[in-house]
Protein backbone atom coordinates (compact mmCIF):
# COMPACT_ATOMS: atom_id res chain seq x y z
CA UNK A 1 0.00 0.00 0.00
CA UNK A 2 0.96 3.84 -0.81
CA UNK A 3 1.81 6.76 1.53
CA UNK A 4 -1.28 9.14 1.76
CA UNK A 5 0.74 11.21 3.65
CA UNK A 6 4.74 11.74 4.03
CA UNK A 7 6.33 14.44 6.06
CA UNK A 8 9.99 14.74 5.73
CA UNK A 9 12.05 16.37 8.91
CA UNK A 10 9.33 18.58 8.90
CA UNK A 11 9.76 21.71 11.13
CA UNK A 12 7.49 24.25 11.95
CA UNK A 13 7.27 27.54 14.47
CA UNK A 14 4.70 30.10 15.56
CA UNK A 15 5.81 33.94 15.18
CA UNK A 16 7.42 34.32 18.47
CA UNK A 17 6.68 37.32 20.79
CA UNK A 18 8.13 40.37 20.17
CA UNK A 19 11.88 40.44 21.16
CA UNK A 20 11.59 36.26 22.02
CA UNK A 21 12.78 33.63 19.82
CA UNK A 22 11.08 31.13 17.99
CA UNK A 23 10.02 28.01 19.60
CA UNK A 24 9.66 25.27 17.41
CA UNK A 25 5.83 23.32 16.86
CA UNK A 26 7.31 20.78 14.99
CA UNK A 27 11.19 19.67 15.15
CA UNK A 28 12.15 17.31 12.52
CA UNK A 29 9.22 14.88 12.04
CA UNK A 30 9.18 11.60 10.06
CA UNK A 31 6.07 9.75 9.47
CA UNK A 32 3.89 7.93 6.71
CA UNK A 33 0.50 7.31 7.19
CA UNK A 34 -0.39 4.52 4.65
CA UNK A 35 -3.67 4.75 2.49
CA UNK A 36 -6.36 3.09 4.65
CA UNK A 37 -5.10 3.10 7.92
CA UNK A 38 -6.21 4.41 11.36
CA UNK A 39 -3.53 6.47 13.07
CA UNK A 40 -4.20 8.34 16.62
CA UNK A 41 -2.03 11.00 17.28
CA UNK A 42 -1.26 11.49 20.64
CA UNK A 43 0.18 14.75 22.97
CA UNK A 44 -0.55 16.72 25.55
CA UNK A 45 -1.58 20.22 24.93
CA UNK A 46 1.65 22.24 23.47
CA UNK A 47 2.65 18.69 21.74
CA UNK A 48 2.66 19.40 18.32
CA UNK A 49 0.03 17.32 16.96
CA UNK A 50 -2.64 19.73 15.79
CA UNK A 51 0.38 21.35 14.50
CA UNK A 52 1.20 18.45 12.48
CA UNK A 53 -2.53 17.91 11.69
CA UNK A 54 -2.55 21.35 9.81
CA UNK A 55 0.25 20.17 7.90
CA UNK A 56 -1.37 17.60 6.05
CA UNK A 57 -3.76 19.39 3.75
CA UNK A 58 -2.07 22.56 3.29
CA UNK A 59 -3.62 24.48 6.27
CA UNK A 60 0.01 25.09 7.11
CA UNK A 61 3.00 24.80 5.42
CA UNK A 62 6.40 23.30 6.37
CA UNK A 63 9.05 25.58 8.12
CA UNK A 64 11.86 23.16 6.92
CA UNK A 65 11.54 19.88 5.32
CA UNK A 66 8.51 18.99 3.57
CA UNK A 67 5.01 17.22 3.38
CA UNK A 68 3.97 15.32 0.56
CA UNK A 69 -0.07 14.03 -0.23
CA UNK A 70 -0.54 11.44 -2.03
CA UNK A 71 3.09 12.67 -3.87
CA UNK A 72 2.17 16.24 -4.00
CA UNK A 73 4.74 18.10 -2.46
CA UNK A 74 2.67 20.95 -0.12
CA UNK A 75 4.56 23.53 -0.80
CA UNK A 76 3.86 23.46 -4.95
CA UNK A 77 0.83 26.04 -4.86
CA UNK A 78 -0.38 24.97 -8.05
CA UNK A 79 -1.32 21.69 -5.98
CA UNK A 80 -3.40 22.85 -3.36
CA UNK A 81 -6.69 22.16 -4.86
CA UNK A 82 -5.92 18.46 -5.47
CA UNK A 83 -3.91 18.33 -2.39
CA UNK A 84 -7.35 19.60 -0.12
CA UNK A 85 -9.34 17.42 -2.25
CA UNK A 86 -7.61 14.25 -0.77
CA UNK A 87 -7.34 15.29 2.48
CA UNK A 88 -10.39 16.57 4.78
CA UNK A 89 -9.86 18.00 7.87
CA UNK A 90 -12.71 18.48 11.06
CA UNK A 91 -12.27 20.44 13.71
CA UNK A 92 -12.92 20.88 16.87
CA UNK A 93 -15.66 23.23 17.72
CA UNK A 94 -18.63 21.98 15.56
CA UNK A 95 -20.02 25.79 15.99
CA UNK A 96 -17.16 27.56 14.18
CA UNK A 97 -17.38 24.64 10.95
CA UNK A 98 -21.04 24.96 9.66
CA UNK A 99 -21.47 27.24 7.27
CA UNK A 100 -25.31 26.87 5.98
CA UNK A 101 -28.79 27.13 7.49
CA UNK A 102 -30.30 24.03 6.32
CA UNK A 103 -28.27 20.84 6.55
CA UNK A 104 -27.74 19.05 2.67
CA UNK A 105 -26.70 23.24 2.02
CA UNK A 106 -24.04 22.46 4.55
CA UNK A 107 -22.85 19.64 3.06
CA UNK A 108 -23.00 20.58 -0.45
CA UNK A 109 -20.89 23.16 0.47
CA UNK A 110 -17.60 21.70 -0.49
CA UNK A 111 -18.37 19.73 -3.50
CA UNK A 112 -19.46 22.75 -4.75
CA UNK A 113 -16.60 24.59 -3.93
CA UNK A 114 -15.10 21.93 -6.11
CA UNK A 115 -16.66 22.84 -9.17
CA UNK A 116 -18.77 19.27 -8.71
CA UNK A 117 -21.94 19.05 -11.14
CA UNK A 118 -25.19 19.69 -9.25
CA UNK A 119 -26.99 16.48 -10.02
CA UNK A 120 -23.69 14.68 -8.87
CA UNK A 121 -23.51 16.94 -5.53
CA UNK A 122 -27.46 16.12 -4.60
CA UNK A 123 -26.09 12.02 -5.13
CA UNK A 124 -23.43 12.86 -3.05
CA UNK A 125 -24.68 14.66 -0.55
CA UNK A 126 -27.28 11.80 -0.11
CA UNK A 127 -24.62 9.48 0.24
CA UNK A 128 -22.56 11.35 2.71
CA UNK A 129 -25.59 11.81 5.03
CA UNK A 130 -25.70 8.48 4.85
CA UNK A 131 -22.52 7.65 6.30
CA UNK A 132 -22.42 9.47 9.17
CA UNK A 133 -26.48 8.04 9.85
CA UNK A 134 -27.84 11.81 9.54
CA UNK A 135 -30.10 11.06 6.53
CA UNK A 136 -33.50 11.87 8.77
CA UNK A 137 -31.09 15.32 9.53
CA UNK A 138 -31.08 16.87 5.66
CA UNK A 139 -33.75 19.53 6.25
CA UNK A 140 -32.95 20.59 9.41
CA UNK A 141 -31.35 23.60 10.77
CA UNK A 142 -27.61 22.47 11.96
CA UNK A 143 -28.01 24.69 14.90
CA UNK A 144 -30.81 23.16 16.37
CA UNK A 145 -28.44 19.86 16.20
CA UNK A 146 -26.10 18.20 19.46
CA UNK A 147 -22.44 18.72 19.19
CA UNK A 148 -22.02 15.40 18.30
CA UNK A 149 -24.20 15.45 15.16
CA UNK A 150 -22.74 18.85 14.24
CA UNK A 151 -19.95 17.22 13.86
CA UNK A 152 -21.29 13.74 12.17
CA UNK A 153 -22.63 16.84 10.10
CA UNK A 154 -18.93 18.45 9.44
CA UNK A 155 -17.80 15.04 8.91
CA UNK A 156 -20.23 14.49 6.14
CA UNK A 157 -19.17 17.91 4.18
CA UNK A 158 -15.75 16.29 4.54
CA UNK A 159 -17.07 13.27 3.07
CA UNK A 160 -18.88 14.59 0.12
CA UNK A 161 -15.94 15.83 -1.19
CA UNK A 162 -14.74 12.24 -1.57
CA UNK A 163 -11.73 12.48 0.29
CA UNK A 164 -8.86 9.75 0.63
CA UNK A 165 -8.24 10.55 3.99
CA UNK A 166 -9.89 12.41 7.06
CA UNK A 167 -8.15 14.24 9.21
CA UNK A 168 -9.87 15.03 12.69
CA UNK A 169 -8.38 17.83 14.90
CA UNK A 170 -9.16 17.15 18.23
CA UNK A 171 -13.00 16.67 16.50
CA UNK A 172 -14.26 14.77 19.86
CA UNK A 173 -12.55 17.25 22.85
CA UNK A 174 -15.81 19.45 22.89
CA UNK A 175 -18.47 16.31 22.82
CA UNK A 176 -19.81 14.38 26.19
CA UNK A 177 -19.48 10.85 25.60
CA UNK A 178 -22.23 9.88 23.81
CA UNK A 179 -21.47 12.36 21.01
CA UNK A 180 -17.83 11.10 20.96
CA UNK A 181 -18.93 8.11 20.59
CA UNK A 182 -21.29 9.11 17.84
CA UNK A 183 -18.18 10.55 16.08
CA UNK A 184 -15.65 7.61 16.40
CA UNK A 185 -18.40 5.13 15.60
CA UNK A 186 -18.83 6.68 12.43
CA UNK A 187 -15.16 7.64 11.75
CA UNK A 188 -14.48 3.74 12.80
CA UNK A 189 -17.16 2.56 10.29
CA UNK A 190 -15.66 4.74 7.12
CA UNK A 191 -12.09 3.85 7.55
CA UNK A 192 -13.54 0.12 7.89
CA UNK A 193 -16.37 -0.30 4.91
CA UNK A 194 -15.02 2.90 2.68
CA UNK A 195 -11.19 2.64 3.15
CA UNK A 196 -11.32 6.34 3.88
CA UNK A 197 -7.59 6.73 5.70
CA UNK A 198 -8.38 8.19 9.22
CA UNK A 199 -6.19 10.34 11.12
CA UNK A 200 -7.09 10.82 14.59
CA UNK A 201 -5.92 13.75 17.08
CA UNK A 202 -6.82 13.51 20.30
CA UNK A 203 -5.44 13.27 24.10
CA UNK A 204 -8.28 10.39 25.21
CA UNK A 205 -6.31 6.93 25.53
CA UNK A 206 -9.68 5.19 24.70
CA UNK A 207 -9.56 6.78 21.58
CA UNK A 208 -6.43 5.69 20.37
CA UNK A 209 -7.18 2.03 21.71
CA UNK A 210 -9.77 1.92 18.50
CA UNK A 211 -6.70 2.81 16.07
CA UNK A 212 -4.05 0.38 13.85
CA UNK A 213 -1.48 2.31 14.96
CA UNK A 214 -0.76 5.02 17.68
CA UNK A 215 1.76 7.91 17.35
CA UNK A 216 2.88 9.79 20.43
CA UNK A 217 4.45 13.12 20.09
CA UNK A 218 5.96 15.43 22.62
CA UNK A 219 8.43 18.74 22.47
CA UNK A 220 7.28 18.83 18.28
CA UNK A 221 8.50 15.29 18.21
CA UNK A 222 7.31 12.25 17.40
CA UNK A 223 8.27 10.07 20.58
CA UNK A 224 6.81 6.77 20.40
CA UNK A 225 5.06 4.56 17.20
CA UNK A 226 3.46 1.23 17.77
CA UNK A 227 0.02 -0.45 17.93
CA UNK A 228 -2.11 0.56 21.08
CA UNK A 229 -1.08 -2.96 22.95
CA UNK A 230 2.52 -1.90 22.40
CA UNK A 231 1.75 1.71 23.49
CA UNK A 232 -0.90 2.15 25.79
CA UNK A 233 0.53 -0.03 27.94
CA UNK A 234 4.13 2.01 28.87
CA UNK A 235 2.12 3.62 31.62
CA UNK A 236 5.12 5.74 33.11
CA UNK A 237 6.49 6.79 29.91
CA UNK A 238 3.09 8.14 29.03
CA UNK A 239 2.83 9.60 32.53
CA UNK A 240 6.20 11.13 32.18
CA UNK A 241 4.87 13.50 28.96
CA UNK A 242 1.44 14.82 30.70
CA UNK A 243 -0.47 11.54 29.54
CA UNK A 244 -2.30 8.44 31.07
CA UNK A 245 -2.70 5.24 30.56
CA UNK A 246 -6.03 3.65 30.06
CA UNK A 247 -7.11 2.63 33.92
CA UNK A 248 -7.23 -1.13 32.48
CA UNK A 249 -3.92 -0.89 32.08
CA UNK A 250 -3.17 0.42 35.50
CA UNK A 251 -5.22 -1.77 37.20
CA UNK A 252 -2.87 -4.97 35.57
CA UNK A 253 0.39 -3.05 36.39
CA UNK A 254 -1.28 -2.79 40.20
CA UNK A 255 -2.35 -6.19 40.15
CA UNK A 256 1.08 -7.72 38.57
CA UNK A 257 2.39 -6.23 41.82
CA UNK A 258 -0.13 -8.02 43.88
CA UNK A 259 1.68 -11.32 42.36
CA UNK A 260 -0.86 -12.04 39.59
CA UNK A 261 0.09 -13.19 36.34
CA UNK A 262 -1.74 -10.92 33.86
CA UNK A 263 -0.71 -9.56 30.63
CA UNK A 264 -0.33 -5.79 30.33
CA UNK A 265 -2.18 -5.16 27.53
CA UNK A 266 -5.53 -6.34 28.21
CA UNK A 267 -6.91 -2.70 27.30
CA UNK A 268 -10.28 -3.94 26.81
CA UNK A 269 -12.68 -4.54 29.76
CA UNK A 270 -14.04 -7.76 28.72
CA UNK A 271 -10.39 -8.53 28.04
CA UNK A 272 -8.87 -7.11 31.29
CA UNK A 273 -11.80 -8.89 33.01
CA UNK A 274 -10.80 -12.26 31.95
CA UNK A 275 -7.27 -11.95 32.18
CA UNK A 276 -8.06 -11.45 35.98
CA UNK A 277 -10.34 -14.09 35.98
CA UNK A 278 -7.84 -16.83 34.84
CA UNK A 279 -5.20 -15.66 36.97
CA UNK A 280 -7.52 -16.23 39.77
CA UNK A 281 -8.29 -19.47 38.50
CA UNK B 1 -24.39 18.90 57.91
CA UNK B 2 -27.09 21.27 56.65
CA UNK B 3 -27.89 22.78 53.48
CA UNK B 4 -26.82 26.06 52.03
CA UNK B 5 -29.11 26.09 48.80
CA UNK B 6 -32.48 24.07 48.85
CA UNK B 7 -33.94 23.90 45.19
CA UNK B 8 -38.22 23.45 45.41
CA UNK B 9 -40.04 22.24 42.78
CA UNK B 10 -37.94 23.93 40.22
CA UNK B 11 -39.08 24.15 36.82
CA UNK B 12 -38.06 26.29 34.02
CA UNK B 13 -39.57 26.40 30.87
CA UNK B 14 -37.49 28.13 27.43
CA UNK B 15 -40.12 29.45 24.77
CA UNK B 16 -43.06 29.73 26.87
CA UNK B 17 -46.13 30.40 24.50
CA UNK B 18 -44.39 29.63 21.43
CA UNK B 19 -44.36 26.32 19.45
CA UNK B 20 -40.88 25.79 21.08
CA UNK B 21 -41.83 25.65 24.14
CA UNK B 22 -39.68 23.32 26.26
CA UNK B 23 -39.06 22.34 29.61
CA UNK B 24 -35.42 21.86 30.02
CA UNK B 25 -35.79 21.36 34.31
CA UNK B 26 -38.79 19.76 35.36
CA UNK B 27 -39.93 19.69 39.04
CA UNK B 28 -36.75 19.39 40.53
CA UNK B 29 -36.09 18.89 44.12
CA UNK B 30 -32.40 18.96 45.73
CA UNK B 31 -30.58 20.29 48.58
CA UNK B 32 -26.89 21.35 48.41
CA UNK B 33 -25.47 20.87 51.86
CA UNK B 34 -22.67 23.48 53.66
CA UNK B 35 -19.00 22.49 53.20
CA UNK B 36 -19.57 19.24 50.77
CA UNK B 37 -18.25 18.62 47.39
CA UNK B 38 -20.97 17.54 45.12
CA UNK B 39 -20.59 16.27 41.36
CA UNK B 40 -23.72 17.07 39.08
CA UNK B 41 -23.55 14.85 36.06
CA UNK B 42 -26.04 13.99 33.14
CA UNK B 43 -25.83 13.61 28.92
CA UNK B 44 -26.17 16.92 27.16
CA UNK B 45 -29.80 17.92 27.41
CA UNK B 46 -30.82 16.56 30.48
CA UNK B 47 -30.63 20.08 32.20
CA UNK B 48 -27.53 20.41 34.29
CA UNK B 49 -26.78 24.58 32.61
CA UNK B 50 -30.57 25.20 33.01
CA UNK B 51 -30.42 24.19 36.57
CA UNK B 52 -27.12 25.75 37.86
CA UNK B 53 -27.64 29.40 36.10
CA UNK B 54 -30.85 29.05 38.49
CA UNK B 55 -28.08 28.75 41.48
CA UNK B 56 -27.05 32.03 41.02
CA UNK B 57 -30.04 33.93 39.73
CA UNK B 58 -29.20 34.19 35.92
CA UNK B 59 -32.15 32.48 35.46
CA UNK B 60 -35.50 32.71 37.44
CA UNK B 61 -37.88 29.82 38.12
CA UNK B 62 -40.75 29.61 35.68
CA UNK B 63 -42.24 27.99 38.78
CA UNK B 64 -40.72 26.95 41.96
CA UNK B 65 -37.74 28.59 44.54
CA UNK B 66 -34.22 28.70 45.19
CA UNK B 67 -33.42 28.77 48.47
CA UNK B 68 -29.97 30.08 49.72
CA UNK B 69 -29.82 29.88 53.54
CA UNK B 70 -33.28 30.36 54.33
CA UNK B 71 -33.95 32.86 52.07
CA UNK B 72 -35.38 32.94 48.13
CA UNK B 73 -33.21 34.38 46.00
CA UNK B 74 -35.96 36.30 44.07
CA UNK B 75 -37.75 37.85 47.45
CA UNK B 76 -36.07 40.94 46.47
CA UNK B 77 -35.04 40.87 42.97
CA UNK B 78 -32.84 44.25 43.24
CA UNK B 79 -30.37 42.10 45.30
CA UNK B 80 -30.00 39.48 43.29
CA UNK B 81 -26.63 40.73 42.51
CA UNK B 82 -25.46 39.90 46.04
CA UNK B 83 -26.70 36.19 45.28
CA UNK B 84 -24.38 36.21 42.34
CA UNK B 85 -21.30 37.22 44.56
CA UNK B 86 -22.02 34.77 47.57
CA UNK B 87 -22.96 31.40 44.82
CA UNK B 88 -19.63 31.87 42.05
CA UNK B 89 -20.30 30.33 39.18
CA UNK B 90 -17.50 29.28 36.52
CA UNK B 91 -19.07 28.66 32.76
CA UNK B 92 -17.75 25.67 30.83
CA UNK B 93 -15.29 27.30 28.52
CA UNK B 94 -14.60 31.01 30.98
CA UNK B 95 -11.52 31.28 28.46
CA UNK B 96 -13.47 32.90 26.30
CA UNK B 97 -14.62 35.63 28.68
CA UNK B 98 -11.48 36.91 29.65
CA UNK B 99 -11.20 41.04 28.59
CA UNK B 100 -8.90 42.63 30.66
CA UNK B 101 -5.37 44.10 30.08
CA UNK B 102 -3.60 41.96 32.56
CA UNK B 103 -4.15 39.15 34.49
CA UNK B 104 -4.65 40.79 37.90
CA UNK B 105 -7.36 43.25 36.49
CA UNK B 106 -8.96 40.50 35.21
CA UNK B 107 -8.96 38.70 38.51
CA UNK B 108 -9.38 42.11 40.43
CA UNK B 109 -12.60 42.67 38.30
CA UNK B 110 -15.24 40.63 40.71
CA UNK B 111 -13.80 42.51 44.35
CA UNK B 112 -13.93 45.18 42.77
CA UNK B 113 -17.60 45.42 41.41
CA UNK B 114 -18.16 44.20 45.56
CA UNK B 115 -16.80 47.46 46.16
CA UNK B 116 -13.60 46.11 48.46
CA UNK B 117 -11.07 48.40 49.06
CA UNK B 118 -7.64 48.31 47.28
CA UNK B 119 -6.28 46.72 49.73
CA UNK B 120 -8.41 44.00 50.48
CA UNK B 121 -8.77 43.39 46.93
CA UNK B 122 -5.09 43.10 46.22
CA UNK B 123 -4.98 40.39 49.01
CA UNK B 124 -8.16 38.65 47.34
CA UNK B 125 -6.02 38.45 43.91
CA UNK B 126 -3.23 37.43 44.78
CA UNK B 127 -4.83 34.41 47.20
CA UNK B 128 -6.90 33.28 44.16
CA UNK B 129 -4.14 33.23 41.89
CA UNK B 130 -2.53 30.92 44.35
CA UNK B 131 -5.41 28.51 44.67
CA UNK B 132 -5.51 28.59 41.20
CA UNK B 133 -2.23 27.17 40.57
CA UNK B 134 -0.86 30.16 38.91
CA UNK B 135 2.14 31.95 40.05
CA UNK B 136 2.78 36.00 40.93
CA UNK B 137 4.90 36.50 37.65
CA UNK B 138 2.03 36.20 35.96
CA UNK B 139 -0.09 39.50 37.31
CA UNK B 140 1.23 41.76 34.89
CA UNK B 141 1.36 39.49 31.56
CA UNK B 142 -2.16 40.05 28.91
CA UNK B 143 -4.39 36.94 29.89
CA UNK B 144 -4.09 36.46 26.03
CA UNK B 145 -0.37 35.78 25.85
CA UNK B 146 -1.26 32.81 27.97
CA UNK B 147 -1.76 28.78 27.53
CA UNK B 148 -5.06 27.44 27.45
CA UNK B 149 -5.28 25.19 30.74
CA UNK B 150 -3.58 29.20 32.11
CA UNK B 151 -6.22 30.81 30.91
CA UNK B 152 -9.09 28.77 32.40
CA UNK B 153 -7.27 28.74 35.64
CA UNK B 154 -7.23 32.75 35.82
CA UNK B 155 -10.83 32.64 34.94
CA UNK B 156 -11.70 30.41 37.82
CA UNK B 157 -8.86 32.73 39.85
CA UNK B 158 -11.60 35.44 38.81
CA UNK B 159 -14.77 33.51 40.52
CA UNK B 160 -12.53 32.91 43.42
CA UNK B 161 -11.42 36.44 44.14
CA UNK B 162 -14.97 36.87 45.00
CA UNK B 163 -14.55 34.30 48.01
CA UNK B 164 -18.13 33.06 47.26
CA UNK B 165 -20.11 30.35 49.62
CA UNK B 166 -20.72 28.21 46.87
CA UNK B 167 -18.31 27.52 44.06
CA UNK B 168 -19.75 26.30 41.03
CA UNK B 169 -17.79 25.09 38.17
CA UNK B 170 -19.45 23.58 34.76
CA UNK B 171 -17.22 21.21 33.20
CA UNK B 172 -14.36 22.99 34.09
CA UNK B 173 -11.64 19.95 32.73
CA UNK B 174 -13.45 19.96 29.49
CA UNK B 175 -10.79 19.77 26.46
CA UNK B 176 -7.46 19.81 28.28
CA UNK B 177 -5.14 16.80 28.75
CA UNK B 178 -4.92 14.52 31.38
CA UNK B 179 -2.10 16.26 33.19
CA UNK B 180 -3.77 19.75 33.04
CA UNK B 181 -7.11 17.85 34.36
CA UNK B 182 -5.07 15.88 36.88
CA UNK B 183 -3.61 19.28 38.42
CA UNK B 184 -6.42 21.70 37.49
CA UNK B 185 -8.67 19.15 39.85
CA UNK B 186 -5.96 18.82 42.36
CA UNK B 187 -6.04 22.77 42.79
CA UNK B 188 -9.62 22.36 43.23
CA UNK B 189 -10.17 19.91 45.71
CA UNK B 190 -6.81 21.85 47.91
CA UNK B 191 -9.39 24.67 47.73
CA UNK B 192 -12.43 22.91 48.82
CA UNK B 193 -10.41 20.98 52.15
CA UNK B 194 -8.55 24.68 52.79
CA UNK B 195 -11.31 27.08 52.51
CA UNK B 196 -14.22 24.57 53.48
CA UNK B 197 -15.85 26.09 50.47
CA UNK B 198 -19.10 24.26 49.33
CA UNK B 199 -18.28 23.15 45.75
CA UNK B 200 -20.30 21.92 42.95
CA UNK B 201 -18.86 20.73 39.49
CA UNK B 202 -20.79 19.90 36.46
CA UNK B 203 -19.08 17.00 34.04
CA UNK B 204 -19.70 14.41 32.05
CA UNK B 205 -17.11 12.48 33.32
CA UNK B 206 -17.66 10.26 35.11
CA UNK B 207 -13.98 9.03 36.53
CA UNK B 208 -13.84 12.69 36.68
CA UNK B 209 -16.42 12.91 39.63
CA UNK B 210 -16.11 9.11 40.93
CA UNK B 211 -12.82 10.26 41.72
CA UNK B 212 -13.16 13.82 43.37
CA UNK B 213 -16.54 14.32 45.10
CA UNK B 214 -18.41 13.22 48.08
CA UNK B 215 -21.72 12.86 46.47
CA UNK B 216 -23.17 12.98 43.40
CA UNK B 217 -26.58 14.01 41.59
CA UNK B 218 -27.69 12.18 38.37
CA UNK B 219 -29.94 14.12 36.14
CA UNK B 220 -32.01 12.73 33.30
CA UNK B 221 -34.53 13.83 31.28
CA UNK B 222 -34.97 17.45 33.37
CA UNK B 223 -35.64 15.64 36.80
CA UNK B 224 -33.50 14.50 39.00
CA UNK B 225 -32.96 10.47 38.75
CA UNK B 226 -30.48 9.48 41.59
CA UNK B 227 -28.50 11.10 44.22
CA UNK B 228 -25.78 9.32 46.42
CA UNK B 229 -22.39 9.02 47.29
CA UNK B 230 -20.28 7.63 43.90
CA UNK B 231 -20.40 4.16 45.74
CA UNK B 232 -23.86 4.12 45.94
CA UNK B 233 -24.58 5.68 42.57
CA UNK B 234 -22.38 3.48 40.65
CA UNK B 235 -23.97 0.68 42.09
CA UNK B 236 -27.16 1.48 39.90
CA UNK B 237 -24.68 0.64 36.71
CA UNK B 238 -27.77 -0.54 34.67
CA UNK B 239 -30.28 1.96 35.35
CA UNK B 240 -27.26 4.99 34.67
CA UNK B 241 -26.69 3.01 31.14
CA UNK B 242 -30.18 3.52 30.67
CA UNK B 243 -29.84 7.01 30.66
CA UNK B 244 -27.64 7.17 28.52
CA UNK B 245 -24.23 7.84 30.98
CA UNK B 246 -21.73 5.25 31.55
CA UNK B 247 -19.69 4.12 34.58
CA UNK B 248 -16.33 4.55 35.42
CA UNK B 249 -14.39 2.16 33.30
CA UNK B 250 -13.29 0.43 36.89
CA UNK B 251 -16.74 -0.26 37.65
CA UNK B 252 -17.47 -1.63 34.05
CA UNK B 253 -14.42 -4.02 35.25
CA UNK B 254 -15.49 -4.88 38.35
CA UNK B 255 -19.08 -5.68 36.99
CA UNK B 256 -17.44 -8.12 34.28
CA UNK B 257 -15.45 -9.77 37.09
CA UNK B 258 -19.12 -10.06 39.03
CA UNK B 259 -20.88 -11.48 35.99
CA UNK B 260 -18.09 -14.04 35.64
CA UNK B 261 -18.57 -15.31 38.62
CA UNK B 262 -15.88 -13.28 40.93
CA UNK B 263 -16.93 -12.83 44.30
CA UNK B 264 -16.27 -8.86 44.07
CA UNK B 265 -18.03 -5.71 44.91
CA UNK B 266 -19.27 -4.68 41.06
CA UNK B 267 -20.00 -0.64 42.84
CA UNK B 268 -16.00 -0.40 43.24
CA UNK B 269 -14.89 2.92 41.30
CA UNK B 270 -10.91 3.74 41.78
CA UNK B 271 -8.25 1.41 40.25
CA UNK B 272 -6.31 1.45 43.71
CA UNK B 273 -10.04 -0.10 45.39
CA UNK B 274 -10.01 -2.93 42.82
CA UNK B 275 -6.84 -3.77 42.98
CA UNK B 276 -6.62 -4.42 47.14
CA UNK B 277 -10.26 -6.09 46.91
CA UNK B 278 -8.57 -8.53 44.05
CA UNK B 279 -5.28 -9.13 46.23
CA UNK B 280 -7.76 -9.93 49.33
CA UNK B 281 -9.40 -12.16 47.64
CA UNK B 282 -6.09 -13.88 45.67
CA UNK B 283 -5.05 -13.91 49.24
CA UNK B 284 -7.80 -16.09 51.05
CA UNK B 285 -7.57 -18.43 47.77
CA UNK B 286 -4.04 -19.55 48.74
Amino acid sequence: MSDIIRTEHLTFAYPPDEGKDPVPALDGVDLSIRQGSFTAILGHNGSGKSTLAKHMNAVLLPGGGRVWVDGMDTLAEAALLEIRRRVGMVFQNPDNQIVANVVEEDVAFGPENLGVPTAEIQARVAAALKAVGMEAFTLHAPHHLSGGQKQRIAIAGVIAMEPACIVLDESTAMLDPAGRREVLDTVKTLNRDKGITVVLITHHMDEAAMADRVVVMDQGRVVMDGTPREILVRMEELREIGLDAPHTVELLHGLRQEGFDVPLDALGIQECAEAIVRALA
Amino acid sequence: MKPIIRVENLTHTYGENTPFCRSAVKDVNMEIMEGEFLGVIGHTGSGKSTLIQHLNGLLRPTSGRILLGDRDIWEDPKKIRDVRFRVGLVFQYPEYQLFEETVYKDVAFGPKNMGLDEKEIDRRVRAALAFSGLGEELLEKSPFDLSGGQKRRVAIAGVIAMEPEVLILDEPSAGLDPAGRRSLLENIRAYHREKGTTVVMVSHSMDEVAENVDRIVVLANAGVVMSGTPHEVFSRARELMDVGLNVPQVTQVAMELKRQGVDIDPAVYTVADLRAGLATLKGGRR
